[in-house]
């Protein structure tokens, strides 16, 4: 098989490739998951599955924080931005994830005052700017997110803006790799660790997973080679018998984190005792809320949230997707009443989901691996 | 916002000791550095950062790298930009 000259560095890929096949036990099959969902954006950016030998499969986790967002919650956000006196303001990345009845942009073309915002904190400025309407920020994502979040309600508090609160969807990785770990119908090798997540909580929380399931993990950055390179650590592991949790990323990842970061978390949030994730369904102790200290700042405290749970489209295989049970391209609509245009599961929605990343990027893919097999 | 983008701190504010002015691909706005209080910061320093946050100092190689995939990517990183040129951190 021809090599696809996809990266400047292609011919470390390929005697990184050809240290990870040097690996590969005879008849044995690997199966690794990269949790996050940007590792799954590079994979199939750069084709590095064609790199790899077949007994090896990568298979995408859970981690896109806009993809686990259940309908019922996005309902909720825009019931809060419905109220007249409210402005919901969100990262791009959630505009178009479908609710029950349409997405953040069908709202805004309804009336709804939704604004797009880079970061929380431009939220405070839109608050003090506005001091007779209610400013609710639609916080998401993980660990790496979080600290934000918290960051922008200690700065509302420190400023004494009474008018900003936030609906807080955040979600802890933990949790998740845990419920995919006891899921029946996985087996899987080891882990890519998320990297950016792992600035937040370093590599420490990951230690169960060697421990108690025996299986290893390293943490990854998000060039081609660092995933190769951090393959290449997992089956070196595995080929030595070890399972332990490796870093990969330490110019960036410390293996104790941002303590700072956990701190302001932990000041300001606290675990719910259970959150439903798209797909995945109820998981105990995964995500966060503000803690009762800071009510003033939590639109579920703040406004009488429907709460009502929604069950995913029938047609939708976004939980498979986010399992690793399914690839993208075996679920029903992939491609066909599903794209990025016009998406019914989440995972076609954000460029870091499964479906999204190997819609934009896949097939081109295949027809080169095609090309390139044929001479 | 899901991108992690190194930014190169130009300025330091002594009114507000959480925030920083960085240079982004030419965009240069305001972000938080309170997340790096431990640190010492200082123009010329490098700092990846998560939706005007800087999560983690880093070093000028790994910035630069960082840089070159990001730039590689496209679209995502451009979408990144721009909001970043939007934002008004105070």
């Amino acid at each position: 098989m021809r090599f696809v000259d996809e990266f400047r560095d292609a011919e470390k890929a390929q005697a990184l490739a050809a240290q990870i096949a040097a690996l590969c036990e005879p008849g044995r099959q690997y199966k690794f998951m990269e949790v996050c969902g940007g590792h799954t954006h590079t994979i199939y950016k750069h084709g590095l599955e064609d790199y790899l030998p077949e007994s090896i499969t990568l298979v995408h986790g859970p981690g896109c924080p806009v993809c686990v967002i259940p309908m019922g919650r996005v309902d909720d956000a825009i019931f809060i931005a419905r109220q007249p006196d409210v402005i919901l303001t969100s990262f791009g990345d959630m505009m178009r994830v479908p609710g029950s009845h349409g997405a953040f942009f069908d709202a805004t073309a309804q009336g709804a005052d939704i604004r797009m915002v880079y970061s929380p904190l431009d939220s405070l400025k839109i608050a003090r700017q506005n001091p007779d309407r209610r400013v609710v920020f639609m916080a998401i994502g993980f660990e790496t997110t979080a600290p934000s979040s918290a960051m922008t309600v200690l700065r509302a508090k420190a400023e004494g803006l009474e008018n900003f609160s936030i609906f807080c969807n955040h979600v802890t990785i933990i949790p998740a790799i845990k419920a995919i770990l006891d899921s029946p119908d996985l087996r899987l090798d080891g882990f890519i660790g998320p990297g950016h997540v792992s600035t937040v909580i370093g590599c420490r929380p990951y230690e169960f997973i060697a421990g108690d399931y025996g299986k290893p993990l390293v943490c990854a950055g998000f060039e081609p080679l660092d995933l190769l390179q951090s393959i290449y650590m997992l089956m070196l592991q595995l080929k030595e018998g070890r399972s332990e949790v490796e870093n990969q990323y330490s110019r960036v990842v410390p293996w104790d984190g941002n303590p700072k970061a956990l701190q302001v978390i932990n000041e300001v949030m606290e675990l719910r005792p259970y959150f439903e994730w798209r797909g995945l369904g109820f998981i105990s102790h995964s995500a966060l809320r503000v803690r009762e200290s800071y009510a003033a700042f939590d639109a579920e405290r703040q406004f009488l949230v429907p709460g009502v749970r929604v069950a995913d489209p029938k047609a939708c295989q976004c939980g498979e997707v986010l399992k690793g049970v399914l690839k993208p391209w075996e679920c029903k609509v992939f491609g066909t009443a599903c794209t990025p245009e016009t998406p019914i599961g989440t995972c076609m929605v954000s460029p870091e989901g499964a479906c999204a990343a190997y819609y934009n990027f896949g097939r081109f893919t295949r027809e080169r691996v095609k090309e390139a097999t044929r001479t | 916002m899901c991108l992690g983008i190194p930014g190169e701190i130009v300025e330091l504010m002594d009114d507000r000791p959480d925030l920083a002015k960085v240079d982004v691909s030419g965009v240069r706005r305001a972000i938080n550095i309170g997340l790096l209080e431990n640190e010492k910061l200082e123009p010329g320093d490098w700092v990846l950062i998560h939706v005007g946050f800087a999560l983690s100092k880093i070093d000028k190689d790994e910035a630069k790298a960082a840089l070159d995939f990001l730039e590689g990517i496209g679209q995502a990183y451009a979408d990144e930009l721009a909001a970043l040129a939007d934002s008004k951190i105070e």
